[in-house]
């Protein structure tokens, strides 16, 4: 069955390509690097380059391309509003420049959660941040904060489509207050509804 | 089975119009295997079973779960009763079955392939084992339901309180989740509208306007709510 969620930055998908079997801090090592640089090298060919890698990292992770579509489906209103600004207020080059550094970093972080598990990138944040526990920082928590963050993004863009969906429904899809004010409230409420459980399980007692 | 005891407890809130009383002075203990805790919405049922796990605190009062002392020993009241929620939507935190009932086990199986193999073993118990790799969001709402229980027992609770965990599924979701939680070895509270359900309890509480009305046997609790409401 295929998720009806949109899925941005997508979910764990198990297989056995090389990409899996990477390990979880070298791919999340790789993606903080190649982010590193595609916001500093400000080139539209370099932005271009990297989403045409994101593309073959994917297809290799066994990603398909309808999948593809509908992890950058979210993305669509914040591309178009991002390239007619750029358009407007520079030029062609940073507009290029923008969408694809924008695409490829999606592209390239979706690679990493569709081919690790979270619980893998959870071990990796709890060691990473092993020596701080002395200054007061408890890793566990910082992990499943970032876990949580993964598991949110898709939630978020359900409770935002249901609330428009509501608007669309009274012919008021029109105007933002409509349903922003709901999507809000129902995020918030979301958000304190899964701390319930998670206090429910003693996740983030330790 | 365990003992759960509310001693004189008092749970109030600030309101528009001053501090309101969500669940009036009560005092009981619960021995039985199973309770049902019956009554309309907003009557407090659901403040009551959050007391036990310590997702709402009292105004005043003790709750003592097994000799623990919730407000004190939070945490160990935790390891010791599990909850369900009505919505398993929040319950389910990973993006996969398996990772959630592995979240589960990650403070009593330290070792990741111990977690993974004991995670599997849980789910292939259940019967959910062909669901390990699925996303969460691709479940019914059965299945939701399922996987979020089995994410509360792999946690090995004494207690389950279960807050109306029937009401979101449909007719055979709502029988086989029923099933599971009448024949779960755990002492079982269970907050519900599903007054069959209830009735299948040794003992419920009819709660109205946040006061304990009817204490007894479940099929005389049920007999009395379906007569006066």
């Amino acid at each position: 069955m295929s998720s009806p969620t949109p899925s941005l930055l997508g979910d764990y998908t198990p297989g056995a390509s090389w990409l899996h079997r990477l390990r979880a801090g070298a791919k999340l090592g790789v993606l903080m690097l190649v982010g590193l640089v595609v916001v500093l090298v400000r080139e539209w060919w370099v932005g271009l380059a990297f989403v045409a890698l994101a593309l073959v990292l994917l297809a290799v992770a066994g990603v398909g391309v309808r999948r593809v579509l509908r992890t950058l489906r979210p993305l669509l209103v914040l591309l178009v509003v991002l390239v007619a600004y750029s358009l407007w207020r520079a030029s062609w080059q940073v507009a290029l420049e923008q969408a694809a550094d924008l695409v490829a970093l999606i592209l390239l972080a979706t690679v990493v959660t569709t081919t690790t598990a979270v619980d893998d990138i959870l071990d990796v944040i709890v060691r990473a941040l092993g020596p701080l526990r002395r200054l007061g920082v408890n890793p566990e928590r910082v992990g499943l904060a970032f876990s949580l963050m993964i598991r949110s993004v898709p939630l978020v863009l359900t409770i935002a489509g249901e609330t428009r969906d509501a608007a669309r429904a009274r012919g008021l899809e029109r105007d933002p207050r409509v349903w922003l004010t709901p999507f809000v409230i129902r995020a918030i409420a979301h958000a304190r509804d899964t701390g319930d459980a998670l206090h429910a399980r003693g996740l983030g007692d330790d | 089975m365990s003992s759960l005891v509310l001693d004189r407890v008092v749970v109030s809130a600030a309101g528009v119009d001053g501090v309101v009383e969500i669940l009036s002075e009560t005092s009981l203990e619960i021995t039985e295997p199973s309770i049902a805790l019956i009554g309309p919405n907003g009557s407090g049922k659901s403040t009551l079973a959050r007391l036990f796990n310590g997702l709402v605190t009292p105004s005043s009062g003790r709750v003592v779960v097994d000799g623990i002392d919730v407000a004190q020993d939070g945490r160990r009241a935790r390891q010791h009763v599990g909850f369900a929620f009505t919505d398993p939507s929040a319950q389910l935190v990973m993006p996969t079955v398996l990772e959630d009932v592995m979240l589960s086990l990650r403070r009593t199986h330290r070792d990741k392939g111990e977690r993974r193999a004991a995670a599997l073993a849980i789910l292939e118990a259940r019967g959910l084992a062909e669901l390990a790799d699925r996303s969460v969001h691709t479940l019914s709402g059965g299945q939701r339901q399922l996987v979020a229980l089995t994410g509360v027992l792999a946690c090995d609770p004494q207690v389950v309180v279960a807050d109306e965990p029937t009401t979101l599924l449909d007719l055979a979701n709502g029988r086989l989740v029923g099933d599971l939680l009448m024949g779960l070895p755990q002492q079982l509270v269970l907050c519900t509208h599903d007054l069959d359900l209830a009735a299948r309890c040794d003992r419920a509480l009819l709660i109205e306007g946040g006061r304990v009305v009817f204490d007894g046997p479940a099929p005389d609790a049920v007999d009395h709510y379906r007569a006066t409401a």
